[in-house]
This record gives C-alpha cells, structure tokens and sequence, in this order.
C-alpha cells in the first residue's frame, strides 16, 4: 500500500463535452438532468446510434501562428482551452514559476486519428497523402499534448498518455509524482478525444454501442454511446493555493485478465480504489461522491456496482454520468474529474440519467435523480481496454483526511 | 535541476540486425553479431497468443522478456511504462484503409489491438501483473519522456519498474509521415536501490541545453529509421557502464543521463 501523500491544489479547471462549453454550461446541464445526446450525424457513412458531439467545433478556427495543428481534435482542445479562463490561468502560472518549471501531461486514446483517417479518404492519384495532410506531427499519437504545448509556450516536461478510457485520470498520477520530486513546480494535465470512424466503427464491431442514448446501470443496458470532450486542469503545490480544491489522491492498477473486458470480479478496479484509499488516508465511508465509469456496456456496469455495494457504505452516493455526456473516452477522466469537483462546490449528486429501471445488482449508494447535499469528497472511476484501471480521490479546500 | 539517481538491473534489445543486448556489445567491439531471425519470439506469450499478436505487441513483449530475465525480477511485480512514438502502423493502416472504403467490416480484434496500451496490456495479462501499467508517447522524444515518466515512478513509490520503447516500421502511405522504416525496440528494469542485478546507476537531470548525444559509427544513423532508437546513446553507454549522454525528453528540454558503475 502507498504511503499517504500531500494533497495538490488544483488552481483552475475546465470541461468541454455534448452537455456544453466550459464549466457553467456543464452546471446547468446537470442542474437539469438534460442530456447531450443526439442521434448520430457524425459517421461518414451512416452508423445507427447516438453520440456525444460537441457543438461548435467545426467554427473554431486555431490561431494563425498554429494552423499547421489544424484537425478536429486541436480544435476542440482549443475550444476547450479558451473556456473558463484557463489561458490566463496558465499565463499566470508560466510567469510565476517559468515555462520549463510546468509539465503538461495529457490523455488521448486516438488523438487526431481522425485526420489520418481523412488523409486516407483523399489519397493521391499515386496513392499518397494529399500535400495538406502531410503534416507529419499531427498523424502521431502525441499531436494533442505537442500542440497544446505549443499553444501555451510550456517547456516543461510534456507526454501523452494514451491507455484507451482511463488516459486522462492517469495524468493526475504522473503530475502528482513529478510535482513530488521537485522536478517541476506545477501541471498542466487533461485530456481531448474527438468523434472519428476508428472509434464509432471499432466499438459498433465490437457490439458495444448502443442503438439509444445510452443507460448506464439500468436493467436494459444495451452498450456505450460515443462521445468527444476536451478538458484541462491545473495542479499546484498546496501551499501556493491553501484554498483551492485538492488532489487528494490516486490509484492505478491492471486487471491482467483480458484486452477488451473487464477482470469479472474487478480485481484491477478495486485495486486502484484500494490504492486512492490509502494514498488519500481516507476511509471508505469518508467518500460523498462517487462519478463511476458507468459507460452502459453490459460487463462494466455488472462489476462496478459489485464494487460500489461491497466497498461503500449505503450513505456513500454513486453515479455514472455518461448518460449526459456519452462514452468521451481518453477524456472521460477529466470530464468527470471536473463533474467530481463540481459535485464539491455546488453540493450537486448528479442523478444517474438514463438508468430509469435500475438493475438490481445496484446497491443502496446510486443516486438515479440529482440530489442537494454536502460533498467534502468526491472520487472518480476511469477504465479502459487492456484492463486499465485508475481512481481519484477530490476534495474541498480545508480537507484534512 | 537536482539530479535523480535509479539503479538498472536488466536491459532488453531486439531489431532486425540485433536480437538483444549482447549483440549491441559485440557490435560495438567492432564485431559481426548474428542478425536476429523473422519476427521478435516474445517467449513470455503464451503460444496462441504469439501466433495471433502483432508484431508491435511481440517487439515490446520481446525486449520487455530480455530485460525482466536479466535483473531476475518476478514481472508481476513490476510497474511497466511502455511507449511507442507511433504505435502499431500496420493496424493504424488497415483501419484507416478500411474505414475509407468499407467501415462496417472493420475487424473487432484489430480494433482493440488498435489502442496504443495493447502492448502493455497483453504483457501485464501474459505475466499476471496488477501493477500500475502504463502507455506514453511524446513522438521523436518518446523513449527520453517515457524515460523520465519511468524514474519518477521510480523514486516516488521506491518501486521497480519496467520501461519499453519500441516501434515497429511501417508501409506506404503512412510511411510517408512516419519515417519509420526498420523496428526497434528496446526495454530498461529499473530499480530504486542498488542491489546484486545492479548493472549500473543512471544520475538524471532535466537540461534545457539541449545537444545530441553523437553515435558509435555502426549505429549512426538508426535514429533517423526509428523514433524509439533515440534510446541508443543510452545503450551504448550501457555497454561501457558509464559516461554521460544526453536525451530528448520533450521538444524543448533535454535529459542528462550521467551513468556510473556501482
């Protein structure tokens, strides 16, 4: 078990999904249970589903000085980057500590693959990319954290994490342990992915989405809807932001078990709650709010509430959000890190949307309809392919485990 | 920076002229090694899942298994940081050729295997390790960032831990953007004490002077052929069991690397 460590400030935050732009959109949408589900008219041929897809992404133009970053994907961690006032959040931090003094870290599970995949939509006569898509850095799984590192002139060390649905809560870790050793000062971490064939087309072969807005823990679950965000936060050291929410801790863990489905008694997921437990020094029933990975596929959701009923108490409240914001892969840690530490500030459980005939295997813990209550502690669930698990454990400023 | 010190204990090697660290040795003795034949074994997978994996899953689980066996570590104890600055092209081809011209007959398995962790994915499943386990890229840079994520693993949690960094080559058209035309692979067992498998110790330090490291002549033009050979001036290095090198660890900062016997 990990020693417990010191809570990091997060200093400012932002989320960008089908349920809105930044964090008072994303407020309302929960304050109202209303999805951002729509039927799918994103595929470039049709695919029968529903999808999270963010609004306003195709309007978004990059700067001049970054169009060669141009795809989908940069865009929206453009869009995502200009809400809530992160830029000059960012600014600030670069000015107080210096730009090598800054990591970034970003998750993604297929940055901008989408551009790759249109490259090879429009190849040459001679069967080579068209002279605009031979642009090599953005057909590279680092594009995202390469652009955003251009974009906000960080020198710091700068690495893409990239292990499928859990990429962007594993960012929190890999900050926390640079920050730890003094080899830089703060973090930029978050994640983008964005709506692409290789992920619509690669879950649907999988029988994994669903033909309706997804239900996450309902008794008729039948698969994921697919979905985009971008979101970011900002790690300090505590000391420098006494009053800011807090990283309080994280756990990582695998399955071992198998590349696509879940570990049956989710070994790898308990694992890494254990391991948020102990880091954080919490105890189970510390926790108030529980954000779960939720997705509405028919093995994730089986073993999750088996791991809500046997590690939580019933006053602990658990929900799954995907029914707002769809299934936004590599980015669904940040997005619920951000619903998480909303649920702090505004005493918001959101309600588990979509699950209106809840499978009983569902303890006491779910919240199917919104609920007003103080929340100290917030935890948030992310797993992904190849048997990846990663928690992490928020909470308010002030909060002593 | 204040430097950081790990401990190496295994070291792991395979491209189609070298089949693993002692073949570096002797081709750095000014040696003929014997080139390495077909594709990389990957002995740590079980039998039906060699026959059905990538090649970019069998390079990562190949060195990975070279370098464990070396530091005599039990690998379900390891926490495991791979990274690839292009992970597996011939599927990010096959997806993106069959996306444009038939979607709905995309193949399930290729699409799981699509995800950059399948490498670390199927050695935690092949080797039963619940460790933390972990995928990363940082494109030219990726082994001096996986590197740097590696040794921080290292010293925060006082752990052992398995590094790769391996591409496998790739065809036309994403050749063309990739510029990865030869495999290579090649896999660190890091340690944060020294102890009997200590092979040698690694000081590191962020730099933002930035230089590259200049390569034995055999060698001197293999980064350009593959991203994940930017690990070379290390391995060398690690022939001699000391001397400074230098690393990309981003676009814009270096990783000194000052190597020592113990």
């Amino acid at each position: 078990m990990p020693v417990s460590m010191t809570p990091l400030a997060i200093t400012a935050y932002t989320a960008t999904s089908a349920i809105g732009h930044g964090l008072t959109a994303q407020l309302d949408a929960l304050q109202h249970s209303r999805s951002g589900l729509r039927p799918n008219d994103f595929s470039s041929t049709p695919l029968d589903c529903w999808i999270g897809r963010v609004d306003g992404v195709e309007d978004t133009a990059l700067p001049a000085t970054l169009s060669a970053w141009e795809c989908r994907n940069n865009r929206l961690a453009w869009l995502g980057l200009n809400q809530d006032g992160f830029l000059d959040r960012v600014q600030a931090a670069r000015a107080r500590y210096g730009a090598t003094r800054i990591a970034l870290l970003l998750g993604t599970s297929t940055a901008s693959i989408g551009a790759t995949e249109e490259a090879y939509r429009r190849l040459d006569a001679d069967g080579g990319f068209a002279d605009d898509m031979l642009r090599p850095a953005i057909h590279a799984p680092h594009s995202l954290a390469a652009f955003v590192a251009t974009a906000l002139a960080l020198e710091g060390p700068c690495l893409t994490i990239s292990t499928a649905c859990s990429s962007s809560a594993k960012v929190f870790a890999s900050a926390e342990r640079l920050i730890q050793l003094g080899l830089v000062d703060a973090a930029v971490v978050g994640g983008v992915d964005t709506l692409c064939d290789s992920v619509l087309f690669g879950f649907n072969a999988l029988e994994l989405v669903s033909p309706e807005p997804c239900r996450p823990f309902d008794a008729s679950r039948n698969g994921i809807s697919i979905a985009e965000a971008a979101g970011f936060a900002l790690l300090e050291r505590i000391d420098a932001a006494p009053d800011a929410l807090q990283l309080l801790g994280y756990g990582e863990a695998s399955d071992a078990h198998h590349m696509s489905t879940p570990h049956p008694d989710g070994l790898g997921a308990e694992l890494a709650l254990r391991d948020t437990l102990a880091r954080a020094g919490l105890d189970a029933a510390q926790v108030d709010y529980i954000n779960l990975h939720g997705t509405a596929s028919l093995k994730n959701d089986e073993v999750e509430a088996a791991l809500v009923s046997r590690a939580f108490p019933t006053r602990t409240r658990a929900s799954s959000t995907k029914g707002f914001t769809g299934h936004t892969l590599g980015a669904a840690g940040i997005v619920e890190a951000a619903i998480a530490l909303q649920a702090i500030e505004h005493g918001l459980i959101p309600g588990n949307l979509g699950g209106d005939t809840p499978d009983p295997i569902c303890g006491a813990q779910f919240a199917w309809r919104n609920e007003q209550q103080r929340v100290d502690v917030a935890l948030s669930n992310s797993f992904g392919f190849g048997g990846n698990n990663a928690c992490l454990a928020f909470a308010r400023a002030g909060f002593a485990a | 920076m204040s430097a950081r010190r790990v401990y190496v204990e295994g070291i792991g090697l395979w491209s189609p002229q070298l089949a693993d660290f002692a073949a570096l040795r002797s081709l750095l003795a000014g040696l003929m090694p014997t080139p390495s034949t077909g594709r990389p074994a990957a002995a740590t997978l079980p039998p039906n899942e060699r026959r059905r994996a990538p090649e970019s899953v069998l390079l990562a689980v190949e060195v990975a298994g070279q370098a464990v066996a070396m530091s005599g570590r039990d690998a379900a104890t390891l926490a495991c940081v791979f990274a690839s600055s292009h992970g597996d092209q011939p599927i990010t081809d096959y997806m993106c050729a069959t996306l444009a011209q038939a979607p709905a007959e995309l193949s399930p398995t290729r699409f799981h295997n699509s995800v950059h962790n399948a490498p670390v994915g199927y050695w935690t499943i092949a080797t039963d390790c619940h460790a933390p386990s972990t995928a990363v890229a940082a494109q030219r840079a990726s082994f001096g960032a996986g590197l740097l994520e590696a040794v921080s693993l290292v010293l925060a949690e006082q752990r052992a831990v398995l590094l790769v960094c391996s591409d496998t080559a790739g065809s036309a058209p994403l050749l063309e953007v990739t510029g990865c035309t030869q495999s290579f692979g090649c896999a660190l067992v890091l340690a944060p004490e020294p102890g009997a498998a200590t092979i040698a110790s690694l000081q590191v330090s962020l730099t933002t002077t930035r230089i590259l490291s200049a390569l034995p002549e055999p060698l001197a033009d293999w980064r350009d052929a593959n991203a994940s050979a930017a690990a070379l001036p290390l391995l060398a290095r690690l022939v001699e069991g000391r001397g400074r090198c230098q690393l990309d660890a981003a676009a814009t900062l270096g990783l000194q690397i000052d190597m020592d016997h113990v």
